[in-house]
């Protein structure tokens, strides 16, 4: 039977008095690259924080590795985050050091290892993502699809066993984009590391993913390899994947009551 | 009804705002109390970055050397100008010195080089946080399990400290300088006599007394700075918004501690 690597329990997350996360379950499969679809507003974003201990569940746990990241000490939670890594949205490259700088602070940070070492292992890191000639380079001197990738570079640094990727292939041209659903799809064969991807871009989801599960509106749609999203009857599922502009999702936005509004403000 | 309500609403939303924001400091300050001894004598892997700490105390401190000398020299200046007609109506002129002197060690040294700190080096702290809030750079550092106020803050309000006081000491002798060469230039009084008066009046409670107010005024730049960096929101409107009011709040602040300070050292007699 499959292991499960992390395992979100029925997590409901408020934010003033309103429902993001309305009592979501999932389970992340050792070995796997899931992908979490989700328009604007979705909750998918504040979903992949849970996980990796940023946000505090209103109820419900994320069990990662067999333990409540809820009832783990901050030394369980540090030692949790340090066996996974992740890209954000924006590369999040701390803007005052290099590109190496970047990639060596976790080893820095959280190794016992001699400087000489920390270099080596820069270099491996980022030829890893085709940056070891940028590793002078300051964050402001590289493009967005290198930043993108010089944050992937860093949160390898420590051999994750979970990487989560928030919005890889946002704001990249379609190359670009190409090239980073190709290294998430070489990090997972290579180096057998279980990622988690957040995302709204089809294409790309459905490039890399083994197994896609859609949100909407802070709840959860529907689970299923590549294949079962596009077989889905549900017409929700289906106007999503296929990007059309007639459909549940629309509807639901078009009723909002504007003639009664327009009404009101007159009388 | 609505008339009524309002003020005390406003009123109500006031205080707790206020609660909040001292709170909030206070969580800060001990949080960052319990980061620096993890920090100074903790295991390795959670220390302090001794290199991080050095950026720190040159960003912050040397950085600011020429304009707080520059600053305190013509303060030191205008102040000799100033006193010196009613000294000279009552035949002291050489007074200037005493008065200057203890003005710089036990107040404007210090207090001085702290409101021009605020300018170059708060502002600068909230506005750096508050960027690397924007740029999702602080939860990146919490999700590689770095903690933000030992890697960010410790180093920040430490150097803060130091630097201040020994700002002040460069502010204390440039503000003395700066009246001693107006003295020199325009009121005929010696540099000879004017260091007499001076190693005559100041007393080493003077110089100390100013020296723990710089530290604490140190400490008040950077807290304030870096709390008001940590909690900004909204982009890079946000970023400004942070920038203004840490140099605002930063000045009232370091007044009105100022203010208690001098009382309790005016009643303990020092």
């Amino acid at each position: 039977m499959a292991e499960t690597a992390i395992q979100v329990d029925s997590v409901t997350k408020l934010y003033d008095g309103r429902a993001v996360l309305d009592a979501i379950k999932l389970d992340v499969i050792h070995g796997e690259t899931l992908v979490i679809l989700g328009g604007s507003g979705s909750g998918k974003s504040t979903l992949l924080r849970l996980m990796i201990g940023n946000v505090i569940p209103d109820s419900g746990d994320v069990i990662a590795f067999g333990k409540g990241l809820c009832s783990m000490l901050p030394a369980e939670l540090d030692d949790y985050r340090k066996s996974v890594g992740v890209l954000f949205q924006s590369g999040a490259l701390y803007n005052s050091m290099s590109v190496a700088d970047n990639v060596a602070l976790p080893l820095r940070e959280h190794t016992d290892l001699p400087e000489e070492t920390i270099e080596i292992m820069v270099k491996i890191k980022l030829e890893l993502v085709d940056l070891r000639q940028h590793a002078d380079k300051m964050p402001a001197e590289l493009s967005g699809g290198m930043k993108k990738r010089a944050g992937l570079a860093r949160a390898l640094a420590l051999d994750p066993k979970v990487l989560f990727y928030d919005e890889p292939s946002a704001g990249l041209d379609p190359v670009t984009s190409a090239e980073i659903d190709a290294l998430i799809i070489n990090l997972n064969k290579q180096l057998g590391v279980t990622s988690v991807v957040v995302t709204h871009e089809m294409e790309s989801a459905f490039r890399i993913a083994d197994r896609m599960v859609l949100l909407d509106r802070g709840k959860f749609i529907i689970s299923g390899t590549p294949q079962q999203m596009r077989d889905s009857k549900d017409p929700l599922v289906h106007q999503f994947i296929n990007g059309l502009a007639e459909g549940p999702l629309t509807d639901r936005r078009r009723a909002g009551g504007y003639e009664k509004d327009l009404l009101t403000e007159r009388t | 009804m609505n008339l009524l309500l309002r003020p005390i609403s406003i009123l109500g939303a006031s205080v707790l705002n206020g609660i909040e924001f001292l709170g909030g400091i206070g969580y800060l300050l001990r949080d960052t109390a319990a980061a620096t001894h993890v920090a100074l004598f903790g295991k390795r892997g959670r220390r302090l970055g001794w290199r991080n700490l050095w950026a720190q105390m040159v960003r912050v401190g040397v950085r600011s050397i020429p304009i707080v000398s520059l600053v305190v020299f013509c303060i030191g200046a205008i102040l000799a100008l100033q006193m010196a007609p009613i000294l000279k109506q009552y035949g002291a002129l050489p007074q200037v010195a005493d008065i200057i002197s203890i003005a710089m060690f036990r107040e404007l040294g210090p207090l001085v080089s702290a409101i021009v700190l605020t300018g170059f080096a708060g502002a600068s702290i909230a506005a750096e946080i508050g960027t690397m809030v924007v740029s999702e750079e602080i939860q990146a550092l919490e999700a590689s399990a770095i903690h933000p106020v030992r890697f960010l803050i410790v180093p920040r309000v430490l150097a803060t400290t130091l630097m201040m006081i020994c700002l002040a000491v460069v502010g204390d002798l440039l503000g003395v300088m700066g009246g001693a060469t107006t003295s020199r230039l325009f009121l005929g009084v010696s540099f000879l006599q004017y260091a007499t008066h001076t190693f005559q009046s100041v007393k080493i409670q003077d110089f100390v007394t100013g020296l723990i107010k710089a530290g604490v005024f140190g400490a008040i730049i950077s807290t304030l700075a870096c709390f008001l960096g940590i909690r900004v929101s909204g982009g890079a409107e946000g970023v400004g918004n942070a920038t203004t009011r840490t140099v605002v709040l930063t000045i009232v602040y370091l007044i009105i501690v100022d203010l208690v300070f001098t009382s309790v050292f005016y009643y303990l007699g020092w």
